[in-house]
């Protein structure tokens, strides 16, 4: 058994930099690379995909970032966890084979891929066996929307990836995993930590939490002390440096921006946070008022003392669904008078949409520039505004209305209050709500699938 | 005297569906108790007002010096739904920086 694992950032979401991944393989000595993709609406934008064409439904970045990486990742013996694979783990993992094999890596590489968190063919059959799904925000049952789903996934956790790496493999891609559920994973495997070892399974839980997102651990976004934090340009992604006890340090590469610091890695610890007592994942229940943090060196934090619970015997369930159309434009005025003249612009499209008949769910207007973040709480800072960007947007069943309400705005350019520019993107386009619901389902009903495949 | 929360903590916040959580940091040890005395849910909640339409809660995390606040119907049904700028409430804890507080003279 090891007794000193490194897990490294490279992604914190579908769209992060694309440089971090080979920067974290090449800048100094790793064992994982952990790279995280899944938003809670990315698998039903992944599944449109798939109904369009069944060869896709994963996040293709990954594939190019593999292909870049992959010969390090070999030479060095990294090994490599991700949620790539979206609704469809077997075309990422085909894709990434083919990758492979242009590089000469036939026979070199193992790739294990993780489903059955899929639950969209078997949804009516759960329904009928009286598994509500109901919302866990709004309580409603799933029959309400059932016609209206296109995904449905349940969040699996770390073992499943532990069955592919103890079966052999370099890199492992999964569908819906918990983000966390990536870096205890490694954890769980290298240390060969016990089902019941509660606060290892918290320890290694807390431990992905911090490096989730990335460099929002490292030094990006964060709001204390920020115009000193060291050449951004350059930023180091996170490492776990871990040992089998469950303590950890967060540290990054040698010759790298960013920082990492007691007071930054707090941000990130209750970034997205709810009861700080009961952090849920399938592996386990972590509390985070157990956890101490020491600045153990420059850009070195000490984590320790972090206690754990149980797992609960359900595990979350993402659904998406089609819920409507929306629609959001702009206009830029000026000074003098800015808010002004936006605001009685707003007036005036409120009173052509009332005049039109025309329904929605909800109309929201903002005036960037002056209180669109703060409220009323930046209403004395904005009278002054420079300029203040007029922003509204409806949302409603109906497209033909949200369509109807798009052409609105260029009208007022010349038939509203003077002073305004802005409209050079042209009129907005009405855009289909794919909606998130939240439930639970026990945890027997989900049966995950573990293969390894040889390049 | 009176300071801004922004000089005596830092904050980050999130989501989660319809709901916004900012986690507030106090800047040092000794500030924290003045945030757990201050900051009150109720606090908070009135410096929200008419912002959200839920409720406000509050948890205490003395080991990191940090207090979370969970935000109920802060974001215009949240994620995808949402027609704000900030749908993911990702800078409301600049927002509640705003607030004032009532720093002890000892602990300036």
């Amino acid at each position: 058994m090891k007794n000193r694992v490194r897990i490294a950032a490279g992604q914190g979401f579908w769209g992060d930099w694309p440089e971090a991944p080979y920067r974290q393989v090449t800048g100094g000595p790793i064992d994982y690379l952990m790279m995280d993709y899944l938003a809670e609406v990315t698998m039903s934008i992944l599944q449109k995909q798939k109904v369009r064409d069944p060869e896709r439904g994963y996040a293709t970045d990954f594939v190019q970032q593999m292909e870049r990486i992959l010969p390090v990742v070999v030479q060095r013996g990294i090994k490599v966890t991700a949620n790539a694979g979206g609704v469809n783990p077997h075309g990422c993992a085909a894709a990434v084979t083919a990758a492979a094999r242009r590089l000469g890596l036939a026979g070199k590489l193992r790739i294990g891929v993780v489903t059955g968190d899929d639950l969209l063919g078997r949804l009516d059959a759960l329904i009928a066996r009286g598994h509500d799904l109901r919302n866990m925000d709004t309580g409603r049952p799933l029959r309400d929307i059932r016609d209206r789903v296109l995904s449905a996934n349940a969040y699996l956790g770390a073992w499943p990836l532990v069955r592919a790496l103890r079966d052999g493999a370099d890199v492992v891609i999964t569908g819906r995993v918990t983000d966390t559920g990536l870096t205890l994973a490694p954890l769980i495997h290298a240390f060969d930590w016990r089902e019941d070892a509660w606060d290892l399974l918290a320890a290694g839980t807390v431990a992905g939490h911090i490096i989730e997102c990335g460099a929002q651990a490292s030094g990006g976004n964060s709001l204390v002390d920020w115009p000193r934090v060291p050449d951004l340009a350059n930023v180091g992604y996170p490492i776990v440096d871990a040992r089998p006890d469950g303590t950890f340090e967060i540290v990054k590469h040698p010759r790298t921006g960013g920082r990492i610091s007691v007071a930054g890695v707090t941000e990130q610890l209750v970034y997205e946070m709810g009861d700080p007592r009961e952090y849920i994942t399938p592996d386990c229940v972590a509390d985070f008022t157990t956890i101490a943090l020491r600045q153990a060196g420059k850009d070195r934090v000490r984590v320790a003392g972090i206690k754990g619970g149980p797992a609960t015997d359900k595990l979350k369930v993402s659904v998406a669904y089609a819920y409507g159309y929306k629609a959001v434009g702009t206009l830029v005025y000026a000074w003098p008078e800015a808010l002004k003249k936006a605001q009685d612009a707003d007036r005036i499209l409120r009173r052509r949409l009332a005049d039109l008949k025309l329904a929605f769910e909800a109309i929201h207007t903002e005036f960037v520039g002056a209180t669109a973040t703060h409220g009323r709480l930046a209403a004395a800072d904005a009278r002054e505004a420079p300029e203040v960007q007029l922003r509204i947007g409806v949302r409603g069943p109906d497209k033909a209305a949200v369509d109807r309400f798009t052409r609105e705005l260029a009208p007022l350019i010349l038939n509203g209050p003077p002073s305004v520019t802005g409209f050079a993107a042209g009129r907005p386009k009405p855009e289909e709500i794919v909606a998130y619901w939240p439930a639970l389902l026990d945890k027997r009903l989900v049966e995950p699938k573990v293969e390894v495949i040889a390049v | 005297m009176k300071v801004r929360l922004l000089d005596i903590a830092h904050a980050r916040s999130g989501d989660k569906g319809d709901t916004a959580n900012v986690g507030v940091i106090a800047r040092k040890a000794e500030y924290y108790p003045v945030l757990v005395r201050q900051l009150t849910a109720a606090r908070v909640a009135r410096h929200f007002r008419g912002m959200i339409k839920g409720n406000v809660e509050r948890f205490e995390l003395p080991n990191l010096r940090a207090l979370n606040f969970l935000l109920h119907g802060a974001l215009d049904g949240g994620g995808t739904i949402s027609l704000k700028t900030d749908a993911q409430g990702k800078v409301l804890s600049t927002a509640l920086l705003r607030l004032e507080i009532d720093l002890p003279r000892k602990q300036r």
